[in-house]
């Protein structure tokens, strides 16, 4: 375990712990302080939970292990719920083992379904003010909030499709594909990708080139 | 102290593990340094002498011997803390005869992560975890058997629902029983700490004597005898008994008292001044903490600070003489230079080079990009290797300096100061902490630690290459203060700080002075209040730096530490004040009851007007025939989940003066726990002894009030409520019922705090910074509280926290400016669209909207700024960012940290 120190959790952007994981990291940890024990006066830890919780959905939905980013709760003075925190999640993640390989996925669609989300940092920020915040309560009524209908609703209206729209970029980056090739890829069904791309169309972000009979983009 | 052939029983924890006779007294002790003590062969037998020469540094002297030293003073401090108490006194509790019996100290060492077992919960006969554990309350408390103490502890009801508490945290199967009198939560935010504990699962709270049967061969578990009013009396078996010790007074009381010829009381604490509980009968020896009585920690945190200002007081025509200025050398701009990063990677001791290979290290420093020098040091933080430091950044010319040693907590003041000294902007330091996060916890593991070295410090040295200067800066401190509130406390803490040289505008709504001490005649040991607060209002208007301000109202308060604007609306008219620091002291209110018939029959009072009819004489008080007295009216239930704390003494306070006034009066108080703490218990027993009775209550089955007749034909109120002792309805016939109405928050809180940007805890009483230890501050700087406005208290405890209160004001007004961090945000307008997240991420308030040419766009106020980064992750441009922690820093740092190695050695090198 590699250590970065920032003063408040509220700083860790959910770019950072992106970041780690597109740097090969398999697992990211984030100590703060006791939920309702703020140093400062803001707060940051809840802002932090929302955030990691709203960041576990978003691995879910790529189709890694979201245990893969845990945030822990614990005082200067609590050094054995730091040891225990610790140790097991270090267990936990030898368990997933590598980042990507461990859920069957190759580095160049790691790399490229990491890459979509960071791009999506400054549209989660602003959706995540909107819509996807919760108020301040216990720790496990985050989780079971973020883990409630209601926001399986709201993160399917506000970020799938994003994520979804992201990822057929990034991939037709690389050239021009068919529905289908690009249905495989992202692991959607083809009537999906073909529903994105006519949004993406629309948007003129993509274009149907109709000598390969492919999609590139515009 | 690997080499130290002695071996012997560990005092600071209690004797259950083994010690050397060199070691470091405990793992947060100031200073953390190693010594010899009585147990060493060499100075017992002249033998040994191996640390001597196994001692790298030769620190080991064995030529030193004690010596005596005269120090010129002006005022001394007795601090002398309190003694737990020992069981071994009373046979019964078979402490140091049943292993399996504990005192809570001991309990406390097995329970902490630096303790006898490292955190496990062990006990002595076989060192297995214990699955039922029992604790007995007011073990050595309120009895008056000979050994025991009469007085109430006031701190162990409290620190056994923490130990419960924390044992279900480490054993969460644990099933945990507290055998307890009264539950005496009345200390800020216990009751719902009560209430937590005793939800816990597998978790009794067992009202009963108790009485310690026998150790079970076999098991060594202990019987314990109690009884409840359903079954009666049970034996049952525990593995382990904790006995909940109370305080002693200081060791070595009575010596200490006569060599400083100062006063006991009868329980052998310092005898205090009723108004001014921080002196002793001698000028010039003032007393803080323990030795006040038994106390708990805020208590003692804010006495200590409340000494601190009277000594100012004392001694302020001194202040500043033996104070030296530093003076630095010009800082050199280096930032357009190209980084020149110096490593500076220290042993301490063997604490890090006992498992990391050092010299590796540096070699690998000298590897990475912009490290033009690399070294180690035997120890970074003594003062010529700081020395070194400094010449060799100056000699080589480094701009960016990195010390891989321990926590930045302690010394990286010392190592940016060490940079100050070489010319070098302090923020371009880096600290790489080899120490906590490597070596103390990777001992078995040394090539994969030194791995870990050599990658946290790539880490640093990358966060290194993206430092930038930042300015901290001086803020004037205006000499003046804002008192708010001119109650008891805001008196005392106004006239303490004008002591002191300062100005004092004193603001209080109300038209005279004295607030709801005006309303109270005598305390429980007897004090004339208003004699008292006649006196204090006197020396206020006296005073000529003290100003005062009645029938006033603050409109508006802005600004921030050493340079508040404050105004009042007030019967001098409109005033602008301007000053460095605010003290709220605005006390609280008191409930107005809806129930027990209160409002509707006069017949019904609170204890403030119970006291007014006593003190006026009002014959149908003194002369009635019976008088009930109800607890804990309008607080203890779901609107108010806290306890008022001075009630139950109240309600024994005027018991007692009727008794005097009328010892015919039959006098009833019906109570849920009395809680008359520390030496308030023995006038609660003088309440018993002069045949006041006290009946029980449950909060499900409250008293019922209703105006009746008696039995001899006269008209009373008639109070039925169930006595769990006698198991049956109990009426009784009052001519008189005193409510003891609730403390609550007063009516100006919510606007106060919002002027002054403070907070307020979850029973709408301000909030402190910290509970324990910053009981008089505020989060926000330069603001302050103290008295009833922070919590419910008795006067002596608003006085020891004004005087605390002015003792943390004038640590500020003393200066003459406060240093502002560097490590501020800052917003980048181009980037700024103005949409708002960060101002409303920030309730500091730090940030605001202002005109540009451009629009409006967000600009941080960097002296309100805090520094916790929250605003950055708000921000969907990216265009507001903390220095010191920006994104291209802590990216480096994660990217650094992953560069060299794939995930699976990270692995392996972790814990």
């Amino acid at each position: 375990m590699r250590l970065i120190r920032v003063m408040c959790s509220g700083r860790i952007d959910p770019a950072f712990v992106l970041r780690a994981f597109s740097q090969g990291a398999d697992g990211v940890f984030i100590g703060a302080c006791h939920l309702g024990e703020c140093n400062y006066i803001t707060h940051g830890n809840y802002h932090t939970l929302n955030m990691v919780l709203l960041l576990r959905l978003i691995l879910e939905h790529l189709g890694l292990d979201p245990e893969r980013l845990r945030m822990s709760f614990m005082s200067g003075a609590e050094a054995n719920l730091f040891v225990e925190n610790v140790n097991d999640f270090v267990k936990k993640i030898k368990l997933l083992g590598p980042v990507g390989a461990g859920e069957g996925i190759g580095p160049q669609e790691l790399k490229r379904k990491l890459e979509t989300a960071t791009e999506l940092v400054p549209y989660i920020r602003l959706v995540e003010r909107e819509r996807l915040r919760a108020p301040m309560m216990s720790e496990e009524a985050y989780y079971a909030y973020f883990a409630g209908q209601e926001m399986k609703r709201l993160f399917q209206e506000t970020i799938v499709e994003k994520l979804a729209i992201g990822q057929i970029i990034a991939l037709l980056r690389a050239g021009p594909l068919t529905t289908a090739e690009i249905a495989r890829s992202v692991g959607l069904t083809p009537s999906e990708v073909s529903k994105h791309l006519s949004t993406s169309s629309r948007h003129r972000l993509v274009r149907y080139d109709q000598e390969q009979k492919r999609y590139a983009l515009a | 102290m690997e080499y130290c052939p002695v071996t012997y029983p560990d005092v600071f924890n209690q004797e259950i593990s083994q010690n050397k006779a060199v070691h470091i007294y405990f793992s947060q002790a100031i200073p953390l340094v190693t010594y010899i003590d009585e147990s060493c062969l060499y100075l017992k037998e002249k033998k040994c002498r191996i640390c001597e020469g196994v001692c790298e540094n030769k620190a080991i002297d064995f030529r030193q011997t004690p010596e005596k030293r005269k120090v010129k003073v002006g005022a001394v401090l007795l601090s002398l803390g309190l003694e737990p108490f020992d069981p071994r006194v009373r046979p019964e509790y078979r402490y140091g005869e049943f292993q399996n019996v504990v005192t809570s100290m001991d309990f406390e060492r097995l329970l902490s992560s630096t303790g006898a077992y490292a955190g496990e919960i062990l006990r002595a006969s076989d060192l297995k975890h214990p699955q039922k554990i029992a604790w007995i309350q007011c073990v050595g408390s309120r009895s008056v058997v000979e050994g025991n103490n009469s007085y109430c502890s006031g701190v162990c009801c409290t620190y056994t629902q923490k130990q419960v508490i924390l044992t279900k945290d480490h054993h969460p199967e644990a099933e945990c029983t507290v055998f307890h009198n009264d539950i005496r939560s009345f200390g800020k935010d216990f009751e719902r700490y009560f209430q937590r504990a005793e939800n816990l699962p597998g978790v009794r709270f067992i009202r009963s004597y108790v009485s310690i049967g026998r150790e079970i061969p076999e098991s060594k578990n202990v019987t314990i005898r109690y009884a409840t009013p359903d079954d009666g009396v049970k034996e049952e078996e525990f593995d382990l008994v904790v006995l909940s010790v109370g305080l002693n007074p200081p060791r070595e009381v009575i010596k200490l008292a006569q060599q400083f010829g100062v006063e006991l009381n009868p329980h052998q604490f310092c005898k205090l001044d009723p108004v001014n509980p921080l002196v002793t009968n001698r000028p010039g020896i003032f007393v803080s903490g323990g030795f006040q009585g038994p106390v708990d920690i805020p208590e003692s945190v804010f006495s200590a600070s409340g000494a601190g200002s009277q000594i100012g007081q004392l001694l302020d025509y001194r202040r500043g003489k033996l104070t030296q200025e530093r003076e630095y050398p010009p800082e050199r701009d280096v930032s357009q230079e190209e980084p020149r990063i110096g490593v500076f990677v220290c042993h301490c001791g063997a604490n890090i080079s006992g498992v990391v290979n050092v010299p590796d290290t540096v070699e690998y420093c000298k590897t990475l990009p912009h490290v033009v020098h690399a070294q180690n040091q035997v120890f970074s933080c003594a003062t010529n290797s700081a020395k070194e430091i400094t010449d060799i950044t100056r000699e080589k010319g480094l701009n960016r300096v990195i010390v891989a040693a321990c926590s930045p907590r302690t010394l990286e003041p010392l190592f940016r100061d060490t940079l100050r000294e070489a010319g070098i902007n302090p923020y371009y330091y880096e600290m790489a902490n080899i120490r906590e996060h490597n070596s103390w916890v990777h001992s078995k593991e040394k090539e994969a630690a030194t791995r870990k070295a050599q990658d946290i410090i790539r880490m640093s040295v990358a966060r290194a290459c993206h430092l930038e200067p930042l300015q901290e800066f001086d803020l004037p401190v205006n000499k003046a203060a804002l008192v708010v509130g001119g109650g008891l406390s805001g008196l005392t803490c106004a006239l303490s700080i004008a002591a002191q040289g300062h100005e004092v505008h004193l603001v209080e709504k109300d038209a005279d002075l004295g607030g709801i001490a005006r309303r109270i005649h005598y305390t429980l040991e007897g004090l004339d209040v208003p004699a008292y607060v006649q006196d204090l209002v006197g020396k206020v208007y006296h005073h000529p730096l003290i100003h005062v301000y009645t029938g006033a109202t603050i409109t508006e308060a802005t600004g921030f530490i050493g340079s508040f604007v404050t105004r009042v609306q007030s019967d001098r008219g409109l005033s602008e004040i301007k000053h460095g620091a605010a003290v709220i002291a605005i006390g609280a209110d008191l409930y107005t009851p809806g129930e027990y018939l209160y409002g509707q029959d006069e017949r019904v009072l609170t204890h403030l007007e119970l006291e007014e009819k006593i003190a006026g004489g009002d014959e149908k008080v003194t002369g009635a025939q019976s008088l009930v007295m109800i607890q804990c009216v309008g607080c203890r239930n779901e609107d108010r989940n806290y306890c008022s704390r001075i009630c139950c003494s109240q309600s024994v306070k005027h018991a007692l003066k009727l008794k005097e006034l009328n010892p015919q009066m039959d006098i009833t108080i019906l109570f849920r726990d009395i809680r008359t703490y520390g030496f308030k218990e023995d006038y609660y027993r003088a309440a018993s002894e002069k045949d006041v009775k006290f009946i029980r209550f449950e909060p499900t089955a409250p008293p019922r009030v209703e105006a009746g007749t008696a039995e001899d034909g006269r008209s009373v109120l008639k109070v039925t409520v169930p006595d769990y002792i006698l198991g049956k309805e109990l009426e009784l016939d009052a001519d008189v019922l005193a409510l003891a109405a609730a403390v609550v928050p007063s009516a100006a809180t919510k606007e106060i705090a919002g002027l002054f940007k403070v907070t307020l805890s979850p029973d709408g009483f301000f909030k402190e910074a910290h509970v324990k230890l910053r009981p008089v501050e505020f989060a926000t700087d330069g603001v302050y509280l103290c008295g009833a406005a922070h919590y419910p208290k008795f006067m002596q405890e608003t006085i020891n926290q004004s005087y605390g209160a002015a003792g943390r004001v004038l640590t500020l007004l003393s200066r003459d400016t406060v240093l502002a961090s560097g490590s501020v945000c800052e917003v980048d307008e181009n980037k700024c669209v103005s949409c708002g997240a960060c101002i409303t991420a920030c309730t500091y308030g730090a940030i605001e909207f202002y005109e540009t040419p451009q629009g409006r766009k967000a600009k941080v106020n960097p002296v309100l700024c805090k520094g916790d980064g929250l605003c950055n992750t708000k921000c969907a441009t990216g265009a507001i960012m903390l220095k010191h922690f920006t994104d291209e820093e802590l990216l480096s740092e994660i990217d650094a940290a992953l560069v060299e190695e794939t995930a699976p050695t990270a692995l392996e090198a972790a814990a």
